[in-house]
């Protein structure tokens, strides 16, 4: 009996060819979306969790002639992908909630729940490349760099590399539409979901919404306190917006007149200021990361420095840097030169060459 | 392989006599049965033989049939017809057609809304006719048990009930969509004033039902703009439907007795191997009146839904619950208003067997079933929920 292969499909264009192109190799293959979110909150159409997207995957699946099941996991997702992300806006980060939900979500649950079905291997429609290496499975980037979604993979181990597949490694964007076309898929014609699947308005309203419907799961959260807007020698220059309102970096939106644009360089929800300052003070040397995580072996041991480009955001273009693992899954990590806009909350993704190694969690920035 | 349907409360397979009263309907014919001229005659002639049928089934007169498309719509009507401004008593394993039309009215202010009390059935899946009948009062509109349970398939004591409503001049509804057609259904011997049934549950096509309202008692009108339905439903008749469900109405009435000797003498050959090859299987309500046809039976340690996917994946269809709730995990509240927990209830299936099934398919049934709960234990001993761990 040959083994059962389960395609995620959240009713897009990607995982949905990525469903027709397993199919269509006649290996089995199960197609499994997941309930993710109250759909009655969010405007569903065009967003990955919304569902009328999961309407169009019992659709594709049945193009394709493929089973398809819903699994609820609304719970584990509030759980593991929406209360960390208001917890971290409420502490002053910007969070990467694509990155947890493939860490915890799909990758990590769904590969459960495909094994409790039979499947032992979850394929999905991600564009990055799963390649064997001599100390087995490697993350690589996709062909189509422009595409690339390796960067939200890097939490992965490769115990769940060995069990996943990513049909779309190694096509464009225009390849895989061309394809959907080709097929007649429903969803050939849809658009990009790049938002954050589960925020139907502005993220300031979602966080105060959630707040105010959940008070237990966010004890002590102040609310709707206008912040200080200080600069770096703690002088204030007005009030603003509450400080969760503010992303590191952020320029628009600040309202204060001085000679020269202002930046948000950092937010101190204990105090409840947001610190502003001149674009070059957004530069820093490095940034110190907390829970390290190697997709393989740790390439220098334990405590040796590891040379990499490290991306700082999905969009980075990636900077030359030396990393220094320390106690406690924590990091330093030194650029070759100054980048801006570090942002507490984001992930830094360290890559040699295509490969992903691994990354940390932004905490801060050093000097 | 050919897949093995067994989730025939769900719906069923299209009988060929009632296929064939549909086709000409799907074909040469049409007509509106409100016409004047002769394709208008013929379709309502259509209708009327149709409604006779569906009257012959259950010992009603065909004056007393009102068409719907759905039971659902039927319940619905009933009780927002009947039950507002007053008070209003149901069991709690009622289908939701009837506890979410409740709900509503409940939530509703004073004169529009409705007071409720609602009554629970035993371990047995039988809910206490005692229960039902103490619960009566001086301002009760409505009193609603269904006939037999869909998930359960547990009988529900209807005459009982009714005739204490019948002293009181207390209208009652039965819901006996999921009987209909797999036990005699006689609407005078139970002596309810509203009673529904939907063709789709034996063997009749999708998008037909009827609701008998009992001669004497009145049924508001409930859809407005045209005399259909003596002007309770308003709206061009389902012409092909409706020839479908009397055509399935009379094939049920005229193969009664043989259907349920073959539903009951797969479901007991069923339930006798399943405890026997299936390690720990429990029949829910084994000793409990109930339809011929359908079991329900708990896989103790084994998630139902990933039971039922792997039973699809493997070729055989069945339920972990009403159709209604499922592609959610959710446990069945009729389950749980048994007294069953929570994670017990997640482990059950439900198999509901069809005219069509045959005693061969019952091997391989249970040989996918003992393998597949087998290697669900094997793959996933510790949780045996969605949500475990919270």
């Amino acid at each position: 009996m040959s083994t059962l292969t389960a395609v995620a499909m959240s009713g897009g264009l990607d995982s949905s060819v990525a469903a027709w192109l397993l199919a269509r190799q006649g290996i089995p293959v199960v197609g499994l979306s997941m309930l993710l979110w109250d759909q009655s909150t969010v405007e569903a159409n065009g967003r990955c969790c919304g569902a009328l997207d999961l309407g169009d995957a019992k659709r594709v699946a049945q193009q394709a002639g493929i089973p398809h099941y819903t699994l609820r996991l609304d719970e584990e997702f509030r759980d593991k992908v929406v209360d960390p992300f208001v917890e971290d806006y409420l502490a002053g980060r910007t969070p990467s909630p694509c990155v947890r939900c493939n860490t915890w979500i799909k990758f990590d649950l769904l590969l459960e729940r495909a094994r409790r079905l039979g499947a032992d291997r979850v394929a999905t429609g991600h564009y990055a490349r799963i390649v064997d290496g001599p100390d087995g499975p490697e993350l690589h980037t996709a062909v189509d760099p422009d595409k690339d979604q390796s960067y939200y993979l890097f939490e992965l181990t490769q115990g769940q590399l060995a069990a996943s597949l990513f049909p779309l490694g190694e096509m464009s964007k225009p390849q895989v539409r061309e394809l959907a076309r080709e097929a007649g898929l429903v969803v050939a014609e849809k658009g990009e979901s790049m938002e954050v699947c589960f925020v139907a308005g502005g993220v300031r309203e979602f966080v105060e919404t959630q707040v105010a419907e959940n008070p237990e799961r966010f004890a002590g959260a102040r609310l709707a306190e206008p912040a200080a807007l200080v600069d770096t020698d703690g002088k204030e220059l007005g009030t603003g917006q509450p400080y969760y309102r503010y992303t590191v970096g952020q320029r628009k939106g600040l309202g204060l007149a001085a000679r020269s644009p202002l930046f948000v360089l950092a937010i101190e929800p204990g105090e409840n200021r947001v610190v502003v300052g001149e674009e070059a003070e957004l530069l820093a040397p490095g940034l110190a990361g907390e829970r390290l995580h190697w997709i393989g072996p740790a390439p220098a041991g334990e405590t040796g420095e590891v040379e990499a480009t490290v991306k700082i955001r999905s969009r980075h273009p990636g900077v030359a840097a030396t990393i220094h693992p320390l106690p406690g899954d924590r990091a330093e990590i030194r650029f070759a030169e100054p980048q801006r806009g570090i942002t507490p909350g984001q992930a830094a993704v360290f890559y040699q060459g295509t490969r992903v190694l691994g990354g940390c969690w932004i905490e801060g920035r050093l000097g | 392989m050919h897949p093995v349907y067994l989730d025939n409360n769900a719906t069923t397979p299209l009988h060929p006599k009632a296929r064939e009263a549909m086709l000409p309907w799907l074909g040469e014919r049409h007509g509106n049965p409100s016409s004047i001229h002769a394709f208008g005659q013929a379709a309502r002639n259509a209708v009327e033989e149709a409604r006779e049928r569906v009257a012959a089934l259950i010992g009603a007169r065909p004056a007393e049939i009102v068409f719907t498309a759905s039971g659902t719509e039927a319940n619905n009507a009933v009780i927002f017809g009947q039950a507002a401004g007053g008070h209003l008593v149901l069991s709690t394993i009622e289908h939701p057609s009837v506890r979410e039309a409740a709900a509503r009215l409940e939530n509703r202010h004073e004169k529009e809304g409705a007071i409720v009390s609602r009554i629970t059935p035993g371990p047995d899946g039988v809910v206490p006719a005692a229960a039902m009948i103490a619960a009566l009062r001086p301002d009760t509109r409505l009193v609603c048990l269904m006939l037999a349970n869909n998930e359960l398939g547990t009988i529900q004591p209807v005459a009982e009930v009714a005739a204490a409503c019948r002293e009181r001049g207390i209208p009652m509804l039965c819901d006996a969509v999921q009987a209909a057609g797999k036990i005699p259904v006689d609407a005078d011997a139970l002596g309810v004033d509203f009673l529904v049934l939907g063709a789709h549950k034996f063997h009749g096509p999708l998008g037909a039902a009827a609701v008998r309202v009992r001669k004497g008692r009145e049924l508001p009108g409930f859809l407005v703009g045209g005399s259909q339905e003596r002007r309770r439903r308003a709206g061009t008749e389902n012409v092909p439907a409706l020839a479908g469900f009397g055509a399935a109405a009379a094939a049920a009435r005229e193969e009664l007795p043989e259907r349920q000797a073959h539903l009951a003498g797969l479901r007991n050959r069923f339930e006798a191997l399943v405890t026997e090859r299936v390690p720990g299987a429990i029949v829910h309500c084994a000793g409990s009146p109930r339809l011929p046809n359908t079991s329900h039976v708990a896989f103790p340690g084994v998630e139902g839904e990933s039971l039922l996917i792997r039973l699809d994946l493997a070729g055989y269809a069945v339920s972990t619950g009403s159709a209604c709730s499922s592609g959610t995990v959710e446990p069945s509240r009729t389950l749980l208003a048994i007294g069953l927990s929570r994670d017990e209830a997640l482990a059950s299936l439900r198999i509901s067997f069809g005219i069509a099934n045959q005693p061969g398919e019952l091997d391989g049934f249970l040989g996918a079933l003992a393998r597949e709960v087998a290697e669900l234990r094997r793959v996933a001993p510790a949780s045996l929920s969605v949500g475990a761990g919270r």
